[in-house]
């Protein structure tokens, strides 16, 4: 049964930013799904309002439309492109709401759109919970005991049936948001309360405790004719209670017999086909009871989803692409498995290694939240390690989480056995090197189980690993026979050499000497049945190894990539690494990715012609490159695409004898050390903040004493503004010293004049060592002060002149020059009172490259990959991977406006009161994704900024209007169309009077840090968290004269619960302008789409 | 037993060697068993059923290579075995569980191969050692505890017996016939033959209501229709199917009288050569429980568990007249295009008309166990052929 014919076309539709619970494993089933569409030859037509992905990459579609996907936008390309079907399962949860919104509002039925992948009756079917649950019943299978409640009093009614504990879950939310364990009424009613309003249908499930139970996942596979195949079975090390993304997992399943295996995978096939998702993938999570085996089907996901993407990269079976293939048609035994070439898809990957996933967690930037790990994800990224034991794949999957803390330690002092017992009895971030540490402090297996519940056979096998460091611990010399046994279970050089005492290196050379070495594995879905056609390594201390030698006459290049997302460092530097990969490969290197992050577009076996899938760190980082030198030349290998990851290896590499290509380690040095970068700095007359360091609070003092509060200070050596804060008095300044406890000689905290009432511009740049490429030059809409990360920004800038174009291209001449840049270089400026300040500049790819490269159609990273390799700027034009001429400077004057907006988390995170988690922004960053807005002129740019990150903006309803003295002239004008629009205006007591007296009735609200008045009148936080109001207009107060600070935390308040409640908000005159008329033009109905292709060809034909 | 009580069986750190007869040799640890032991080397790529992998009597005089890392992790059970004794002549597994976890085991897997005298290796390059078999093909191999001289273990390895040629079902085979009972309202009686027959087979004929009498490899055509059969099953096995004449001439017998037939595995095989086709030995034959296999009758895919060193060799997109009706080839494997089944049916003399359904076989395991339950459906096919014939 070959393809559907009936279908020439398919909107694909994306997942949107990155948020908790979903992230970039979208990006990578859209990109695999866009490619296999495009390979059939159908249009295909992509919506995404995320600039940082490669699926909106404009290759990879025929129309691509960075625009919200919201019902509306979504009707609106619809209508344009009118496409044949709609395949809403590859974009996660927000795909797959907009499909529903798109069929239940009549949409698809009017242009005739197919829903292919899953039917919105499988879709319906898999997401009701008591439609759902019917189905179990009907395939044999059992489901927690359970009710569904739509109010509190049937909540109340539930927990009186079945009994404390309870487990909450809302309906049609992703990530499990608004999930959670009752262990009494209090917590019902905070739980429950909060899930009720979370769920789209004012729907939960309450059910049955099945907490501390084993917990399994199915990857499962249909096709049109009904056959099915399970490509992955997934075992969770954290048992039932904590959620799949927040947990250890493992695949594949560790403790099944085969009966109970098929038992689930009856299970699975039956639910697959009574659901009726009859072309595409799923999964299907199961809690076993380990005292009798009984077994609950806890929910499916009717759509490809995270785990498929873990499965996928653990199985070598690309679960997107092969749901792609299905649905349009294709049968499962028509479709070549990719890694064999020979045989078909239509069997079950089978396993000859363990993977392990493990979750990294962000609490230190939100430090009041609740870091308990429950039924709702808290997790912001993972790692996968892969490795011919349990033991050896923990542990480096550990040490690939790039967090000091993650590995196993025994150089620390034993704890106290019962406290620790104690501890690990609740599921929390490091709960597992406290198991460890409990194990030292010479707990039993049986009471490791009894307070963990964790299976015993996974309990033993952390034993294991304890039995073999104390081995390390206790031979008396470190010969080929201990080192052997270490690295067999997963320890690394550092490990081995904080138990011995040694230093890292001494450990390394020792064990190379001994001919102690890894061998590289090819992952090949049939345990070595069949012949690999592709090579797809991970590293063993195993017998042989299968890497293949170079192809004729071919140079390598290695890209490091950027390890676990984390806030700070996410997809878009994977988006460098694997731009990089695409150009070397067509400027004729073979390339090959290391990298350890499950859900990118990296790690992709397609993507590169060689990928590790391996930590990175400096000893797996120097073997993988030893065995491709064995097996063939090298010309280089590229650590500033990823990030801060492969950065902080370059030196290191560079030591060791590794070429590394690009800005060199010195300069990347220089470019981070202050003394150094100011002198560079000083030879362009160029100016930063004042600054020094402080190792002291005295010196602290007197540093912000000459140079004048506000401060900002901070630790030296930071990526995304880590324990960054803006402080405005003596006071605040000890308390920050005080709290800051890694304060040291070496690691002084950095204290720089904070620059108020400036705008601050992001940089990204091309150096080839003569000319400069200017990629874009960002205009932020906030102020400076808050991260740039957090802020929203305009490019091209929508307030600065050609001739401050002109200072900014002079000075970024000068330092890309004088730190002596090839590739990338990022700089932040802020100028205030007509002084162009340089705050940092970062000679490598940054956060802001694939908007840059989205907003102005130039590829920055794939020419920066070319630069590294030696190839100039002007080499580059001519070769058609750079403009002809001009430069993002240069931009035509009727170019397009691209608005990037950040998305914040702060919606998953609670203290343990229940409270949201302080939502102040500042200058560490805290924002886990962006979107794009993306229009002719700024304003419609901005609304559809807004629409996708928050919601579309109101045409009608409250405006809250708080303004700066020196904004109070300008904001007239555009209140006063508000008003004539019909928007109630509320405002702040100063705000309203200047109102009034321009004829603006205005109602006076009170401010946040006045708090509730004498008859409990809400402050204006408290009316937006009530959803009282619909567009928030806050200008920030500027001053740095005492009451400053209020004002200003003020605001940051009233954003934050702006963000909390998904409420419009504007921070700047300019936006409020703007906004306007974005409003305007949503009364008008006159918000267009338009792909970036058209956007492309248009500026092309300008040229 | 999730029991921690038996952990530390694995403190052993006895050496073993393990050495393939073109020479390639692997040095490891004992596991269950020590002494010395010689088989042909295949492997078997299933993740689960380890148990009933060991008590496949298809397995016998055969070293078995799990490629799945973690060997023992669920212990053993009294429910799992498919045969009364652990058939496998050794066991190579690359990292052995030191505690077994699992409510429904018994005593660890370690203690288990050590009970029954099964020698084993442990902490070898399992991978290393199957693309090995995966490229020169399935071989002899000796492990061995006692031996530490690579060179003297491969001369043992040459000296011991070849799998081609081998007639080992009555090897394997039950002493004394037997009744497995139908379950519910008997509707059938089946008489089957053990040539290595495995548990779960009866097990599901008898769900079907089907009395299952399990006759010796020995039994003559007398002894089947002793039990007045209304139809005939042949089981899996060891052994070169070529090597085997006299149940062969049994099953034309019995299609002479036409009986209904159904066979699995070495039972396909004999149909096959019943039926006058050849058989032949892969390179290394199907050992797992992923194998895609189409049903060419329905053009559907069944994930099936497979466990065959030979196959049966018949032309794919014809039809082949025998003297006792059509026969063609029902079942493919996807991955390789191996003959998977065949049926045989009426002569219509006819290439448009299909004839009546006479007797099928798979070379494949329905029974499953281990493996996943896709092809069930073919114990309702033979109650079918059954019904039609009674």
């Amino acid at each position: 049964m070959p393809k559907r014919e009936d279908i020439k076309s398919v909107l694909v539709i994306g997942s949107g930013p990155i948020v908790i619970g979903q992230a970039c494993e979208f990006d990578y089933s859209g990109t695999q799904a866009c490619r296999v569409l495009k390979e059939e030859g159908l249009r295909v037509i992509l919506i995404n309002s995320n600039p940082a992905t490669i699926m909106t990459d404009p290759e990879f579609a025929d129309a691509t439309y960075v625009e919200p996907i919201t019902p509306e936008f979504v009707e609106k390309v619809i209508a344009k492109e009118r496409p044949d079907a709609i395949l809403p399962t590859l974009g996660g949860q927000t795909a797959l709401n907009a499909a529903i919104a798109a069929h239940e509002s009549g949409v698809l039925e009017k242009y005739g759109v197919e829903m292919i992948g899953a039917s919105f009756e499988a879709i319906h079917r898999g997401e009701n919970r008591e439609l759902f649950n019917a189905i179990v019943h009907k395939v044999g299978g059992e489901v927690a005991r359970s009710f569904v409640c739509h109010s509190m009093e049937e909540v109340e009614k539930a927990a009186a049936d079945l009994g404390f504990p309870i487990v909450v879950r809302p309906s049609f939310t992703m990530g499990g948001l608004g999930s959670g364990i009752a262990y009494d009424e209090e917590d019902m009613h905070r739980i429950a309360g909060a899930g009720l309003s979370a769920s789209p249908t004012t729907e939960v499930l309450i059910e049955e405790s099945i907490i501390g139970w084993k917990e399994y996942e199915l990857e499962v596979m249909r096709d049109k004719a009904d056959n099915v195949v399970i490509i992955c079975s997934i075992e969770n090390f954290d048992p039932m209670g904590v959620h799949t993304g927040d947990s250890i997992t493992v695949a594949p399943a560790m403790t099944l017999t085969d009966r109970e295996y098929q038992h689930l995978r009856d299970l699975a096939i039956g639910i697959i086909r009574e659901v009726g998702v009859d072309t595409g993938g799923c999964n299907i999570q199961y809690a076993v009871n380990p005292a009798d085996g009984r077994v609950i089907v806890i929910e499916m996901n009717p759509r490809v989803s995270r785990s498929s993407a873990l499965a996928s990269k653990a199985t070598g079976f690309p679960i997107a692409k092969i749901a792609a293939k299905v649905a349009v048609g294709y049968t499962l035994d028509e479709i070549p498995n990719d890694i064999t070439k020979e045989t078909p898809a239509s069997f079950e990957p089978t396993l000859d290694y363990v993977v392990v996933k493990v979750p990294r967690f962000a609490f230190e930037k939100f430090p009041t939240a609740d870091p308990t790990l429950t039924t709702h994800m808290k997790s912001v990224g993972e790692a996968m390690a892969i490795g011919r034991s349990f033991t050896e794949a923990l542990n480096k999957a550990l040490r690939s989480l790039e967090n000091k803390h993650a590995p196993f330690d025994w150089a620390s002092p034993v704890g106290d056995k019962d406290a620790l017992l104690e501890q690990i009895k609740v599921p929390h971030d490091g709960r597992l090197q406290e198991l460890m540490q409990a194990i030292r402090a010479g707990a039993t297996q049986a009471e490791i189980h009894d307070a963990t519940k964790i299976d015993p056979w996974f309990v033993d096998q952390v034993f294991l690993i304890d039995e073999v460091a104390q081995q390390v611990a206790a031979t008396d010399t470190l010969d080929a026979g201990a080192l052997r046994l270490a690295k067999r279970h997963g320890l690394s050089d550092a490990q081995i050499a904080a138990i011995r005492g040694l230093q890292e290196s001494e450990v390394r050379i020792a064990r190379q000497t001994l001919g102690v070495r890894p061998v590289f594995k090819t992952v090949d879905t049939c345990a070595a049945e069949f012949a690999a056609a592709t090579p797809y390594y991970y590293s063993s201390y195993d017998e042989e190894t299968e890497v293949q030698p170079r192809a004729e006459g071919k140079q390598a290049v290695i890209i490091l990539g950027s390890g676990p997302n984390r806030i700070g460092q996410g997809i878009e530097f994977d988006y460098s690494c694997v731009h990089a990969s695409l150009a070397l490969a067509e400027a004729g290197y073979e390339t090959i990715m290391v990298n350890c992050n499950p859900e990118t577009v990296s790690t992709d076996y397609d993507t590169s012609d060689r990928l590790y899938f391996e930590p990175l760190t400096m000893e797996d980082v120097l073997e993988i490159y030893e065995a491709e030198r064995a097996a063939g030349p090298i010309a280089g290998v590229i650590a500033t695409l990823g990030g801060q990851t492969p950065l902080g290896l370059a030196q290191g590499l560079q030591d060791a004898g590794v070429p590394i290509v690009g800005t060199s380690p010195e300069a990347i040095d220089l470019a981070e050390e202050r003394g150094a970068f100011g002198r560079v700095l000083a030879d362009a007359g160029l100016v930063a903040p004042k600054h020094g360091t402080a190792v002291s609070y005295d010196e602290a003092q007197e540093i912000a004493h000459a140079i004048g509060y506000p401060v900002l200070v901070r630790p030296s050596y930071v990526l995304g503004g880590r324990g960054m804060q803006i402080v405005y008095s003596d006071q605040a300044l000890e308390a920050y010293i005080n709290a800051a406890t890694e304060i040291s000689p070496d690691r002084p905290v950095l204290v720089d004049r904070f620059i108020d009432d400036a705008v601050e511009i992001d940089v990204d740049a091309l150096y080839d060592g003569t000319d400069l490429f200017l990629g874009g030059v960002m205009e932020h809409i906030e102020e400076a002060g808050i991260h740039s990360g957090d802020s929203s920004c305009a490019l091209p800038p929508i307030t600065l002149g050609n001739a401050e174009i002109a200072r900014i291209r002079e000075a970024t001449t000068a330092i890309a020059k004088g730190v002596g840049v090839r590739g990338l270089i990022n700089i932040q400026f802020a100028l205030g009172a007509d002084v162009l300040y340089v705050i940092e500049a970062n000679p490598r790819a940054s956060r802001t490259v694939p908007f840059v490269s989205k907003a102005t159609g130039t590829q920055l990273a794939k020419a920066a990959a070319r630069l590294m390799l030696g190839e100039s700027i002007a080499e580059l034009r001519v070769a058609g991977v750079l403009p002809a001429e001009g430069d993002g400077g240069t931009l035509p004057a009727d170019s397009p406006i691209a608005v990037k907006e950040a998305v914040l988390p702060f919606n998953r995170f609670r203290t343990k009161d229940g409270q949201f988690v302080d939502t102040v922004l500042g200058p560490e960053m805290k924002s886990t994704g962006e979107v794009m807005g993306f229009d002719a002129d700024f304003g419609t740019a901005f609304s559809k900024s807004q629409a996708a990150a928050y919601g579309p903006l109101p045409t009608s309803g409250k405006v809250f209007v708080s303004i700066a003295d020196r904004d109070k002239r300008t904001m007239v004008f555009p209140v006063r169309v508000l008003v004539d629009y019909g928007f109630e205006i509320l405002a702040t007591q100063g705000t309203a009077e200047v109102l009034r007296r321009n004829g603006i009735q205005a109602t006076v609200v009170r401010k946040h840090f006045e708090g509730k008045g004498p008859s409990g009148e809400p402050t204006v936080v408290d009316m937006i968290l009530a959803g009282d109001i619909d567009l928030i207009v806050n200008t920030p107060h500027g001053s740095t004269t005492t009451g400053g600070a209020n004002s200003r935390i003020d605001g940051y308040e009233i954003r934050s619960s702006a963000v909390l409640t998904g409420t419009p908000c504007i921070t700047t005159v300019q936006g409020l302008a703007a906004a306007v008329q974005g409003i305007a033009a949503v009364r008008a109905g006159a918000i267009g789409v338009r792909s970036l292709q058209e956007w492309n060809a248009a500026a092309e034909a300008a040229r | 037993m999730s029991g921690f009580e038996a952990r530390s069986a694995r403190t052993s750190t006895t050496g073993a060697l393990l050495v393939l007869e073109d020479g390639r040799t692997f040095h490891g640890e004992a596991y269950g068993a020590e002494g010395e032991t010689f088989g042909e080397a295949v492997f078997n790529t299933g993740m689960t059923g380890y148990q009933e992998t060991l008590t496949d009597p298809s397995y016998h005089r055969q070293v078995v290579v799990m490629t799945a890392p973690h060997i023992g992790n669920t212990g053993v059970n009294d429910e799992d075995p498919e045969s009364k004794r652990i058939w496998v002549a050794g066991y190579v597994v690359r990292e052995p569980a030191r505690v077994p976890s699992n409510w429904r085991s018994r005593r660890s897997l370690d203690d288990e191969l050590k009970a029954q005298g099964v020698v084993g290796i442990s902490g070898i390059d399992t991978r290393a050692l199957t693309r090995h078999l995966r490229e020169r093909g399935a071989m002899r191999v000796g492990i061995s505890t006692l031996e530490t001289d690579p060179a003297k273990l491969l001369e043992k390895v040459k000296a011991s017996a070849e799998m081609s040629g081998a007639n080992l079902s009555e090897a394997v085979s039950t002493a004394e016939a037997y009744v497995v009972p139908a379950q519910g309202e008997k509707r059938f009686t089946v008489a089957a033959l053990d040539l290595g027959i495995k548990d779960m087979t009866p097990q599901r004929m008898s769900e079907r209501g089907i009395e299952v009498h399990v006759l010796p490899a020995t039994a003559s055509i007398d002894d089947v229709l002793a039990v007045r059969p209304d139809g005939l099953f042949f089981s899996n096995g060891p052994g070169d199917p070529a090597a085997t004449t006299g149940q062969v001439e049994l099953l034309r017998q019995a299609l002479e009288r036409d009986l209904p037939y159904f066979g699995i595995c070495f039972g396909n095989q004999l149909f096959g050569r019943a039926l006058g086709f050849g058989t032949y030995k892969l390179k290394y034959g199907h050992r797992g429980i992923n194998q895609p296999v189409m049903d060419l009758t329905t053009r559907k895919v069944e994930v099936t568990a497979h466990n065959h060193g030979f196959a049966v060799d018949a032309p794919i997109d014809a039809p082949t007249e025998t003297p006792y009706g059509t026969a063609t080839v029902s079942h493919v494997c996807l991955n390789d295009d191996v003959v998977e089944g065949l049926e045989l049916r009426v002569s219509t003399g006819s290439t448009t008309e299909v004839g009546k359904l006479k007797a099928f076989s798979v070379q494949y395991h329905p029974e499953a166990a281990a493996g996943p339950h896709d092809a069930a459906y073919l114990f309702d096919r033979f109650t079918t052929l059954l019904e039609e014939n009674a």
